[in-house]
């Protein structure tokens, strides 16, 4: 074979998806730092901010890390329907220039991985939220790094890996529809916040004593920071730079205005003032409700399921969290949990295959080719999606839980949890004059 | 000599300042108090939870004067300081033994 022919031969890299995807990838970091350490940073007490930054800064390291090693193969090597064979990609073996036609067939695998890497590092740093201002380092660090190995590698290697169970493109057998990650990312961390929460406890005098945000204006920085971020989330989902990649762009930002007014109006309406911690809760609400929608249905569609899923986070908050009694420190379950099973559901009825043609071709069973547009039929994938994702995350995330709390404990004494977590934990403090 | 204090709202003090230097009062320290008396506090919610706020800000003038001067200023800030509203304030008058100007070691009436 000559030089050229072999150039010919190679996959076609595609340097315009190329760019966009590096693009995203950095968005999706940017989500992380500075958006999220901004925005839940600015919720919590000024003697916990650094600490409650630090949970998510350590994981880009962390998980990183682990992404490299063996976390990506484990997500999509080739394996069986549940888990991806860690020693095909360890040490990013064979993740170079070339694509894997699998994932995405127009940029280097290179890109892929790394796109993928950084929604690894935002899922659990998500759940960080909901245990903040009382948990020990140490059990942190120990819980997030077998999270990932335990639930998030499994479920991302489920949801969008070659054979994985749900993946309705490469061989699964329940067709789940997730384009961005609603059972990976948000039902994921979401319901692991929820159980951690209650097995963690409530934060001492909580509710009596007021916990209040200490900067307001850090979390709605952080607030923009991440609604600018899901476009790369959410249309760096496409894998292309194509039309596919504007649609969902388009769905994210309609439906998290959509939700910003609904959770907003609610306020307004329920408790006599329009917060602006409530319209940015509303807008991140909307982003996380239509993650998994948002390549499959059009903007006026995803308006729609944003005005539910502002709704239905709104409630859960300030409702459901009284009713229930726990203590959801920054309401992880309340806004990513709710928000995205509210979106996964709602698109088992609206999954549009003039938005995706994909879905009403590329699934087969037996033979035949069946269509994934929104009906009963999909509504039911889409619930068993919804729940195995909430069991497999509840569950391990309690034996997990439950380990660490033996070998290092999980609370910290009555005595550092009143000085704070930054000075007892880090040896610092955010604000020294 | 007396010590006036008086506890004020805070959008108050400069027509409270200006009407005391129309009558004569030369000096005043002022410092950012919170607290509560009937008013109470007000309410807060963040994502849904009800905070009860009981300390309000306030401001506290310290002002130091000769006997004769007293009456009037007691009677200018009642009046520059009014709303109306539940809430505008309290005035506290307590005697002073003594003052030291330290610059010259003025005593007294003379150091005030």
């Amino acid at each position: 074979m000559t030089q050229l022919e072999a150039a010919q031969a190679a996959p076609l890299i595609n340097t315009g998806d190329n760019a966009w995807m590096l693009v995203s990838t950095a968005l999706v970091l940017m989500m992380s730092a500075p958006g999220l350490i901004l925005f839940y940073g600015g919720l919590v007490r000024s003697k916990n901010v650094l600490a409650t930054m630090m949970h998510t800064l350590v994981l880009m390291a962390l998980v990183s890390a682990l992404w490299m090693v063996f976390g990506y193969s484990m997500a999509f090597g080739e394996g069986n329907s549940f888990c991806g064979d860690p020693r095909q990609f360890f040490l990013l073996h064979g993740v170079g220039g070339p694509p894997n036609p699998n994932y995405a067939g127009t940029i280097p695998q290179t890109s892929f991985m790394l796109f993928q890497m950084m929604f690894a590092i935002i899922t659990p740093a998500l759940i960080s939220g909901a245990i903040a201002e009382r948990i020990r380092f140490s059990a942190y660090l120990l819980f997030i790094g077998l999270w990932v190995i335990a639930v998030y590698f499994p479920l991302c290697h489920m949801v969008w890996g070659t054979g994985g169970w749900f993946n309705w493109a490469l061989g699964g057998t329940i067709p789940v529809l997730d384009f961005a990650g609603g059972t990976v990312v948000h039902v994921s961390s979401g319901v692991s916040a929820l159980v951690a929460a209650i097995m963690l406890g409530k934060r001492m005098g909580y509710p009596r004593e007021p916990m209040v945000p200490h900067n307001l204006v850090l979390s709605l920085i952080g607030t923009g920071l991440l609604w600018v971020g899901w476009f790369g989330f959410n249309a760096g989902s496409a894998g292309n730079a194509g039309a596919l990649a504007s649609s969902a762009f388009a769905a994210t930002h309609f439906s998290a205005v959509a939700a910003a007014l609904s959770w907003a109006g609610l306020e307004w309406l329920l408790k006599g003032k329009p917060s602006v911690l409530g319209i940015a809760s509303g807008m991140v609400a909307g982003l996380a409700t239509i993650t998994p929608a948002s390549g499959f249905v059009t903007a006026p569609t995803a308006f729609g399921i944003g005005l539910c899923g502002g709704a239905a986070c709104y409630l859960a908050v300030t409702k459901l969290k009284a009713w229930l009694g726990y203590d959801d420190a920054l309401d992880v379950f309340g806004v990513h949990g709710v928000g995205s099973t509210v979106g996964l559901l709602l698109l088992g009825w609206v999954a549009n295959p003039a938005v995706n043609g994909a879905i009403a071709t590329t699934y087969r069973t037996g033979g035949q080719v069946i269509s994934l547009a929104g009906g009963l039929a999909q509504f039911k994938n889409q619930l068993i999606g919804v729940l195995f994702t909430a069991t497999l995350a509840a569950g391990a995330t309690f034996l997990i839980l439950k380990l660490v709390d033996a070998v290092v404990g999980l609370r910290l004494s009555a005595e550092d949890e009143h000085s704070g977590l930054d000075l007892t934990q880090h040896g610092e403090s955010a604000y020294n004059d | 000599m007396k010590k006036i204090e008086a506890i004020i709202k805070p959008f108050k003090l400069t027509e409270v300042k200006d009407a005391l230097s129309e009558i004569g009062v030369t000096g005043m320290t002022v410092t950012e108090v919170k607290g509560f008396g009937r008013q109470k506090g007000h309410t807060e919610i963040y994502r849904g939870s009800e905070y009860t706020v009981d300390f309000l800000p306030k401001v506290k003038l310290e002002i130091v004067l000769p006997d004769a001067q007293v009456k009037a200023a007691i009677e200018i800030i009642t009046k520059a300081a009014h709303t109306g509203k539940i809430g505008d304030g309290k005035i506290f008058v307590l005697p002073v033994e003594t003052a030291v100007r330290i610059r010259t070691d003025e005593q007294g009436d003379a150091a005030v």
